[in-house]
């Protein structure tokens, strides 16, 4: 189990900062996000767009950003758990929180944050029979470990850059890879898509296009796929692996469920500390809602310095808290 | 005016009518007629929750761009009739058209 004073649910640039602010009181934060990378909408959907509105930077491409906020935090030593989902939040007898991921990573703490913006990514999903069924059956959305694929049958599903880059990657290690494509074309990296048009001439790969994966079949695990083409006919195709590659949307997923105010899926805040209904649980950036709420970076910032000022007296319940500039002794002033 | 047709995700359809000459894209006149359509990134065609299917077009819309091409093709449910809201600006030539909203709810 990780223990820690603050846990952070997002690592969005809102929950990265939020690091900061906790650690100049001395707080530690655990950060945990879906995302495999750090960043949130920044790094996932705009990584190379220029940001002009933060302070002190005219102009920041956003993943230099992400960069900055990290280099900022690094002193305070934050623990990061990538790739998993906050599912479940049990609030103990002494008033802290047991939080559990979807992969049952526990973490306590005396403060969470959910700094958690639109939701957690989660992958768009083709309207395919039994899809879901087969979830962990043969069914994956994500590539975590490639060594779960070696000398099997696979199927994958899109025509973006990740359907064609695990396709040549599964090209070295599977026993059968299959990519199958709505279009004739492909607008992932042309360097990319000439090379799975050369696979597949050379038969190193099964390239079906025009094409989509309509149904699932199976009996525990995946089996069979059926496979539609545009002229209508259908053909069957037995499998070990169906990966569909879609990109990701965000979706607000468990935090519903935890007895949070909410109004049209942003936890409704006190905005004097940003604390939410729920004692010890605050909630910062693009997550929360209160009057005149800006969806902005530095908004969110803002809301990460008072929900740290707020949070101190859970952690420290014995200290009084006195404000300090970080110019007077660096940022350990405390 | 421009005259066009909202068929929203339980199949409800609803005129609408927009004054020639604003400057707006039809994601932006879909939101200000209180369609719930995400538009998770304002407008940059880069999220793909705008996405209608365009059901009628009495006259031809504007070709598909680069980047909203990009974008449809990571959609699972987009056909050949698809496009994305906020890449398509609102003119006299989409007088008639009737647009089916597929992007994801809030
Ligand atoms: C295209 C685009 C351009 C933008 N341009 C600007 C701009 O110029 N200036 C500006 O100020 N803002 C801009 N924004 C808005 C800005 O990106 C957001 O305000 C900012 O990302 C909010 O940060 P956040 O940390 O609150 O949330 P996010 O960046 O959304 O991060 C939240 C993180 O929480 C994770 N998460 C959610 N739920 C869970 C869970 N249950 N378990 C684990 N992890 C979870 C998600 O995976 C995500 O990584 C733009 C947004 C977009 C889409
Ligand atoms: S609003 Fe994001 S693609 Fe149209």
């Amino acid at each position: 189990m990780i223990t820690t004073d603050i846990c952070i649910i997002g690592a969005g640039p809102v929950g990265l900062f939020a690091v900061f602010e906790a650690g100049l009181l001395k707080m530690r934060c655990h950060l945990i996000d879906a995302l495999p990378q750090v960043g949130g909408q920044l790094s996932e959907i705009y990584p190379q767009k220029p940001i002009y509105d933060i302070p002190g930077f005219p102009a920041i491409n956003a993943q230099d950003l992400v960069n900055n906020l990290l280099d900022q935090i690094n002193p305070f030593h934050p623990t990061f758990t990538l790739g998993e989902r906050v599912e479940k939040l049990a609030r103990q007898e002494d008033g802290s929180y047991l939080l559990t991921s979807n992969e049952n990573t526990q973490i306590h703490c005396q403060v969470v944050v959910i700094a958690a913006g639109l939701g957690s990514f989660e992958p768009r999903k083709p309207a395919v029979e039994r899809l879901e069924d087969f979830e962990g059956k043969g069914v994956a959305y994500m590539i975590k470990n490639p060594e779960l694929f070696r000398d099997k049958r696979i199927v994958l599903a899109g025509g973006g850059d990740s359907a064609l880059d695990w396709t040549l990657f599964l090209s070295e290690i599977a026993r059968e890879v299959t990519l199958v494509h709505r279009g004739e074309t492909f607008r992932g990296a042309p360097d990319s898509a000439e090379k799975v048009f050369t696979l597949a001439e050379q038969g190193r790969i099964n390239l079906i296009l025009n094409a989509n994966v309509t149904a699932l079949n199976g009996n525990g695990h995946l089996k069979e796929i059926s496979v539609a083409r545009k002229d209508k006919i259908v053909s069957s195709l037995d499998v070990d692996y169906f990966i569909p590659l879609f990109g990701l949307t965000p979706k607000l997923g468990p935090i519903a469920d935890w007895n949070l105010a909410i109004d049209k899926s942003a936890i409704e805040v006190n905005t004097q500390d940003f604390s939410t209904n729920v004692e010890r649980i605050y909630a910062i950036g693009d997550i929360n809602t209160y009057p005149g709420k800006l969806k902005l970076i530095l908004c969110g910032f803002h809301e990460a310095a008072l929900m740290a000022q707020s949070a101190f007296k859970y952690v420290f319940p014995a200290q009084k808290l006195s404000f300090k500039y970080t110019t007077v002794n660096g940022i350990h002033a405390l | 005016m421009i005259h066009l047709t909202i068929e929203d995700r339980d199949g409800n359809r609803q005129d609408i009518e927009i004054p020639e000459g604003i400057n707006l894209s039809l994601m932006e006149v879909l939101k200000a007629s209180e369609y719930d359509i995400l538009a998770t990134c304002g407008g940059m065609g880069i999220c793909a929750t705008c996405h209608v299917q365009v059901l009628e077009a009495p006259n031809s819309l504007p070709p598909v761009n680069d980047t909203e091409l990009d974008m449809l093709d990571t959609l699972p449910e987009a056909g050949p009739d698809s496009r994305l809201s906020c890449q398509l600006r609102v003119n006299e030539d989409m007088e008639g058209a009737i647009f089916k909203i597929k992007g994801e709810s809030n």
